[in-house]
């Protein structure tokens, strides 16, 4: 798959862009119908949170190309003041309503962005990434010596339900937190796709295309670079109280170099170049950590695989290929392509469970041995003593990959001569003009 | 040893490996597996062998297919193949550590010092004998200090390899056409040379350096699956504060690190108790003061990324890096 | 009072001399084209000029204000621009951003995040005109990396002048161009650069001599001479450092 040059002209008319937010807005308000388990919205509210931190972080990855590796720094620091904060305002110290503690999260998250984020940005490129690192490795450090702020080993925990209830909302019970999240996350999203639009906005972009053809246009480009990460930043921070919030305790990992790399990863696999990429990464990221870390033990080793894969074939990610995929409906050739898709799907799909089975047998064997041979997949029951099971596994293995190479020629054909095609389209509408 | 293989790759490639440590981590335990079956020094020979193999491979399907996108993949290729690794790591050999011992002639000390307060400071090969190391007479007061065999083999090695190194890069032919081949590749490939293959070797080499580093490593210190994490920030820290690119940076920047980090924990004092020496007065109220409580031991695990985050604002060339990316 | 004025610029790179001691002093609204061999220092002088370093000693005067030892963005606010000889413009926006991005701080919006860039009329509106005059109105949408190379020049030319810039620094603009791109791109330049202080290193002599009102010969870091096209034609010094290449057009 080429990721060619592609004619991105995201242009919504005004009825197409109310309409979406409209949608969105709608899905947020009816998402716990459709999951109404307690566990569910947990859920929902852990991806309205991370949908702001991903966006956040793309503020820095995507449109302003700083790659970070401690953007868990501001998220944890956000959460650790917010639930300080709580915490005092349970104990009758300060009379901030539940309602505003990710606010609070939010300001203790551009403060540390403020502070620390004047130095990292004073470099770009590998060593701001090296500094973001450092930064976050040094943060966590410290989070065991500082125990007073940090609470040591065991964390800070506090209590959201205190007071006396506004309008009956106490926020004890899970729906009435993800509700406060969903309007969290709905004007976060909001705020940060009117910054997109916006000059510094704009400029950020600029300095992510050519830093230095952006001092050559009278713009300062660290100052650039400072006031983005400072509110890339403030939304960390919301997050984060969000999540001290929902999870009514914050432990050092929150600042962890492991969360930063997720919050990384699942960016980078939602799609960097696209807004809307980092909400899809947003919702794996929530459904990897929870769900699929259940279903396998080897979902660690999947999502490495996934992201070498994503790197190497799609780096634009799961939004780039949406996108392409729209052009191609858009010039009305979607139609030409499904069926090769079908034929990539199905292959794919059979290889892969034949090397997902053969992964399952192995962890099985390596973790949970004593348990006996049998291991349940996909609804099969696999023994592992048997050299049939690993034998027809390979099998499938072989016969999915084969197959799924002859189909992926036959994509390759057909997405190439849909390429043509759009450029002759193009040239012929630029003409026409 | 390790900051050098991964400068090595980094110099030449400017690429930043993330997974450098992981390639670490495979040599210790692939050197594991050989040691039970072909002994702890065929090991040493075909573990780095191995990991070299592995990181060429890498590089020529993965890393060449994401350079053309830039070096923000570049290094989240590597940054996934971390990942990756670590969970084969653990699915082949488990997730607890696993017992890889020194071979015989490395166990025990290779010399031992004695302090003792009135014959002052000698040095015996091998093992101390009891008598030398307790003093008859309680006035005396001898203190042994055995520096194991395994760390003397670790330093040899590690000079070596610096050597080796610096000689190759220099002085050989083959140096000089991958220092070539990292500024101007298309020359050189107009010259005849196949520089994607020396590209593939470079970063081949810099990972069976790792190999080998992790094979002795991992005998001398432990082999467990959270190896890799734990040295892998560090030799970060020691590649940038010694410069990106430097060989002789990495060196000194090792040295400095360790020797800093072995006496942070073997000092005791705090801020506090510095103060008091010199006669300040504190108040009492100060003197719970979670800051100035703190010693300078606590402090030791974060003064390497102190160092990381001064030098690169400071000197971002590190202590003697030629090029700031 | 002059444009621009270089006084005793001297520059070394380590121990290598490039700039040995030019003084130039241009006036308002003059076009001056800058000539000389290969590595004779051309391109650092702009450097020089626009910021990108600073001069190892010397003085640098932008009408009354020093500029040497300032930073580029400041000497651009102080109304100085410059387009570079490669192509340096934002692939990923298109064409219309790109002239957008040029005219925002000389509009006065700086770091606002609290506008949107839809309703900046002012914005908007020169940032057509421009696009207008460089005649890419039709590119409005395309991403400036899709353009072609000629395009991409002229985009260049347009970011450096949408500032309002009043000194204008011009690297090699027409390099790499065919002999009928050339003659167009100078009509664009002599367009646009109306009532503006050029300076441009140049190489293709046709360009220099209908476009220059006067020439500056710079030969191992030196001017060797300043004077208008014809003075400089016959003048035995710079027929000798060319070799007779001042002859050919």
């Amino acid at each position: 798959m080429q990721t060619s040059a592609t004619y991105y002209a995201f242009k919504p008319f005004n009825i197409a862009r109310w309409v979406i937010w409209g949608l969105f807005a709608f899905v947020l308000l009816l998402a716990p119908k459709a999951f109404s388990s307690n566990f569910s919205i947990s859920m929902l509210t852990q991806m309205g949170a991370v949908m702001i931190v991903c966006l956040s972080y793309n503020m820095l990855l995507g449109q302003g190309g700083m790659l970070s590796f401690g953007h868990a720094v501001y998220t944890g620091l956000g959460a650790y003041i917010a639930m300080h904060t709580l915490n005092a305002a349970a104990n009758g110290l300060l009379p901030i309503p539940v309602s505003l503690i990710p606010l609070v999260g939010g300001i203790g998250g551009m403060f540390f962005a403020v502070l620390f984020g004047y130095v990292t940005t004073r470099k770009s490129g590998t060593t701001f990434a090296m500094i973001t690192l450092g930064i976050s490795e040094l943060v966590f450090a410290m989070s065991l010596m500082f125990s007073g702020f940090f609470g040591g080993e065991a964390g800070i925990s506090g209590n959201r339900v205190f007071g006396q209830p506004f309008l009956g909302i106490t926020f004890g019970p899970p729906i009435q937190v993800y509700y406060l999240t969903a309007t969290y996350t709905f004007i976060c999203v909001a705020l940060m796709y009117a910054f997109t639009r916006t000059p510094l906005g704009r400029i950020l972009n600029a300095v992510r295309d050519n830093p230095e053809r952006v001092e050559f246009i009278g713009y300062n480009t660290q100052q650039v670079r400072y006031m983005a990460f400072i509110i890339a930043g403030f939304f960390a921070g919301i997050a984060g109280g969000i999540g001290a919030l929902n999870f009514e305790i914050v432990t050092a990992e929150v600042v962890g170099a492991a969360r930063s790399g997720a919050y990384l990863l699942f960016t980078f696999l939602g799609g960097a170049t696209f807004f809307f990429g980092p909400i899809i990464g947003a919702i794996l990221l929530v459904l990897a950590y929870v769900l699929l870390s259940e279903f396998t033990k080897a979902w660690l080793l999947y999502l490495g695989l996934v992201f070498l894969f994503m790197v190497m074939f799609a780096p634009g990610g799961i939004s780039s290929l949406i996108m392409m995929n729209l052009r191609l409906a858009a010039f009305g050739r979607l139609r030409h392509i499904w069926v090769a898709y079908i034929g990539l799907g199905i292959t794919a799909l059979l290889g892969l469970a034949g090397v997902a089975a053969i992964v399952e047998m192995v962890y099985h064997l390596q973790l949970d041995a004593a348990m006996g041979p049998e291991v349940r997949f996909a609804g099969f029951t696999l023994n592992t003593e048997l050299s049939h099971t690993w034998f027809g596994c390979a099998m499938l293995v072989v016969t999915g990959f084969g197959l799924f190479e002859l189909a992926r020629r036959q994509y390759v054909h057909d997405w190439g001569e849909s390429q043509e095609f759009i450029e002759k389209e193009i040239k012929r509408r630029e003409e026409a003009l | 040893m390790l900051s050098s293989g991964l400068t090595l790759i980094f110099s030449m490639m400017g690429v930043l490996n993330f997974a450098h440590a992981s390639f670490y981590m495979i040599g210790a335990y692939i050197g594991f597996t050989l040691n039970s079956v072909l002994g702890f020094w065929t090991a040493l020979l075909v573990a780095p062998l191995v990991a070299g193999i592995f990181g060429a491979l890498f590089e020529k399907f993965c890393l060449r297919r994401v350079h053309k996108f830039g070096h923000v993949p570049e290094l989240l290729v590597t940054f996934g193949l971390s990942y990756v690794v670590l969970e084969i790591v653990q699915l082949v050999w488990g997730r607890t550590a696993v017992e890889f011992q020194p071979p015989n002639e490395l166990q025990g000390p290779a010399f031992t010092l004695i302090q003792n307060s009135v014959s002052g400071l000698s040095l015996v090969w091998g093992v101390a004998s009891s008598e030398l190391c307790q003093a008859s007479d309680a006035a005396v007061r001898v203190v042994c200090s055995p520096f194991p065999a395994t760390r003397g083999f670790m330093m040899l090695v590690a000079i070596c390899m610096m050597l080796g190194l610096w000689l190759l890069l220099t002085k050989t032919r083959v140096g000089l056409v991958i220092q070539a081949a990292l500024t101007h590749p298309e020359t050189v490939e107009s010259l005849g040379h196949n520089v994607p293959r020396v590209f593939m070797s470079v970063f081949g080499v810099g990972t069976a350096l790792a190999g080998l580093a992790g094979v002795i490593g991992g005998s001398t210190f432990v082999t467990e699956p959270a190896m890799a994490a734990t040295v892998g920030s560090v030799i970060f820290v020691v590649v940038v504060v010694g410069g990106m690119g430097s060989l002789a940076g990495a060196f000194l920047a090792s040295l400095l690190i360790g020797i800093v980090q072995t006496f942070a924990v073997a000092l005791d004092y705090s801020v506090l108790s510095l103060l008091q020496s010199m006669g300040v007065s504190v108040g009492v109220a100060s003197q719970d003061n979670a800051l100035l409580k703190l010693t300078i031991s606590q402090v030791a695990p974060i003064l390497p990324y102190l160092f990381l985050v001064l030098i690169l604002i400071f000197r971002p060339r590190g202590l003697l890096g030629k090029r700031e990316t | 009072m002059n444009a621009l004025e270089l006084k005793a610029i001297h520059k070394n790179f380590g121990k290598t001399q490039i700039i040995r001691g030019i003084d130039l002093a241009v006036t308002t609204g003059e076009r001056v084209a800058i000539i000389g061999p290969n590595g004779a220092g051309k391109s650092t002088l702009f450097n020089l000029i626009s910021g990108r370093f600073a001069p190892t000693s010397g003085e640098i005067w932008l009408s009354s204000q020093r500029i040497d030892g300032k930073q580029p963005f400041e000497i651009n606010r102080l109304g100085l621009s410059r387009s570079f000889q490669i192509t340096n413009i934002f692939p990923k926006l298109s064409v219309f951003e790109n002239l957008r991005c040029a005219v925002l701080w000389s509009l006065g919006y700086k770091y606002s995040f609290l506008k949107f860039l839809a309703d900046l009329d002012d914005a908007n509106d020169l940032a057509q005109h421009y696009m207008e005059r460089i005649r890419l109105d039709k590119k409005r949408d395309v991403l400036a990396m899709n353009l072609t190379y000629a395009e991409q020049r002229a985009l260049e030319i347009g970011i450096t002048i949408a500032g309002g810039a009043e000194v204008i620094l011009l690297d090699e603009p027409t390099s790499g161009m065919s002999k009928s791109e050339t003659l167009r791109f100078i009509q664009l330049i002599r367009q646009v650069t109306e009532g503006k202080t050029l300076l441009t290193v140049e190489h293709d002599m046709g360009v220099v001599f209908g476009l220059a009102d006067k020439i500056a010969v710079v030969v191992y870091g030196e001017v060797i001479a300043y004077d208008t096209p014809d003075a400089v034609r016959s003048n035995p010094k710079v027929q000798e450092a060319y070799l007779g290449s001042a002859k050919s057009h």
